[in-house]
């Protein structure tokens, strides 16, 4: 089903899903109110089934997790951040199309 | 003629796009829509749309690029995703270079590639970009509850937001550099009603200052005056500006601004390339407008179409 493989990630589980795993990790910031978000979700939904087993796809909504937001300064949304070993590979902001996404998880897969 | 990949290619995939490409794919006409980032362009950013017809309660931008996009998809449009980077309109046959080195070929064009942001081009501008300075309240105005925050214009769009930003900031003062607001009656009549919005009139924002976030900016009057004022935003709604580093202008015809200027069947000076929405040289820049010139420009095409078989 779509978007079965994308993490909804809480800020109690950031850590150790996302900054502890082996495996890099995209985090989609969202929330349900903004319009770009909502547009880019069927993108992340894709990138999610095709990164299984290479980069965990993942989205916090932003309302419900203030506290990782915050620590990444993030007052605008979408923003999409990339890490790997605990570390920010990348990072964009914005309505982004899948081939630059994709262009950005050539750094880690 | 030789083969091409499409007989119409349509650049840009926000109301004018959408609108070219459902009247092509409805006429059945071998068509592909390119877009870079996600169908809907500028109306994704744009929170309320009060004044396009059929939504008597009005709609969100992101609700109508959707059902103006879904419209086109029953019509099998044809769209992918990606940059393009540079036109070559040397030969009866159109060229369009995408960013991965891709190249794909048409017999028309439809340019819609539209308008981004103007910025101010002040210090701090860039520095705190998504860190306080934001382009989109309806993207980033959540993150500003019970904040003072500034907006920086006097058009329809930055009074329109400035009105929105009041559900979360305490307080938006709207910074203008002249006297009185260039905005819609009805949007000014809201805002000088609004006890959460103040004015500061003949004043330009000359620096964004803070030390990892925006904190205080400062602003210089027509006298020469200087003040700062605390701010953890700052909204810059003053206009757009073409998206048309792609394309060969002076071959298209362009005016002193940068944007594409055409016929009233939307037709540029080179046969077979048309140019419509908020990329043409007008006056105003609305969605309706946007998506109406989208049908003209699609409906010349298969004029145009016609006449080469
Ligand atoms: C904050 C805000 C509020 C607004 N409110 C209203 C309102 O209430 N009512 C109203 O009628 N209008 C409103 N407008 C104006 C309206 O959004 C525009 O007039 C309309 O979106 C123009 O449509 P367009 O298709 O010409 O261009 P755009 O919407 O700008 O779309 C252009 C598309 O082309 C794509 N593109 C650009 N370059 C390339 C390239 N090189 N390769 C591939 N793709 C490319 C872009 O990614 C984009 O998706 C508002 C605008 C803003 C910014």
């Amino acid at each position: 089903m779509a978007g079965d493989n994308v993490k909804h990630l809480t800020d109690a589980e950031f850590e150790e899903y996302v900054l502890k795993s082996d495996l890099p990790s995209l985090v989609d910031f969202w929330a349900p109110w903004c319009g770009p978000c909502k547009a880019i979700g069927p993108v992340i939904e894709e990138l999610a089934d095709e990164y299984v087993g290479k980069v965990q796809i993942t989205k916090m909504n932003v309302d419900d997790n203030p506290t990782t937001p915050g620590k990444y300064s993030i007052r605008a949304i979408p923003t999409l951040i990339l890490f790997k070993g605990g570390e920010i590979i990348d990072q964009v902001t914005g309505a982004v199309g899948k081939t630059q996404l994709i262009a950005m998880l050539k750094k880690v897969a | 003629m030789a083969k091409t990949d499409y007989q119409l290619i349509i650049l840009g995939g926000g109301p004018a796009g959408l609108t070219a490409g459902l009247y092509a794919a409805r006429d059945r006409l071998k068509v592909l829509l390119v877009e870079k980032g996600v169908v809907g362009g500028q109306v994704l950013v744009t929170d309320w749309i009060d004044n396009y017809p059929g939504f008597p309660e009005g709609v969100t931008g992101s609700e109508l690029v959707e059902k103006m996009a879904a419209q086109a998809a029953r019509f099998e449009l044809e769209t992918k995703n990606g940059n393009v980077v540079k036109i070559n309109l040397t030969d009866e046959i159109k060229k369009l270079i995408l960013e991965s080195g891709e190249e794909l070929t048409c017999q028309a064009l439809i340019i819609c590639t539209g308008a981004r942001p103007n910025k101010l081009g002040i210090a701090g501008e860039d520095e705190f970009t998504g860190k306080g300075v934001s382009y989109c309240a309806t993207c980033d105005g959540p993150f500003y509850r019970d904040q003072e925050i500034l907006v920086v214009g006097g058009g329809d769009t930055a009074i329109q937001e400035a009105e929105f930003l009041t559900k979360f900031a305490r307080k938006v003062t709207v910074v203008h550099r002249r006297d009185t607001l260039r905005a819609t009656k009805i949007l000014q009549e809201k805002a000088f009603a609004n006890e959460r919005i103040d004015f500061i009139w003949n004043s330009n924002v000359v620096a964004i200052e803070g030390e990892k976030e925006v904190e205080r900016v400062k602003l210089r009057n027509i006298d020469g005056e200087e003040k700062e004022i605390a701010a953890s935003g700052v909204f810059i709604l003053i206009g757009t500006i073409p998206n048309n580093e792609m394309l060969p202008l002076e071959k298209l015809g362009a005016d002193e601004y940068g944007f594409i200027k055409t016929d009233d069947d939307m037709r540029t000076k080179v046969p077979g390339v048309m140019a419509a929405g908020d990329i043409r040289s007008k006056t105003v820049r609305q969605i309706i407008n946007g998506a109406g010139e989208g049908a003209v420009a699609a409906i010349a095409s298969e004029h145009y179409l016609s006449g080469l078989n």
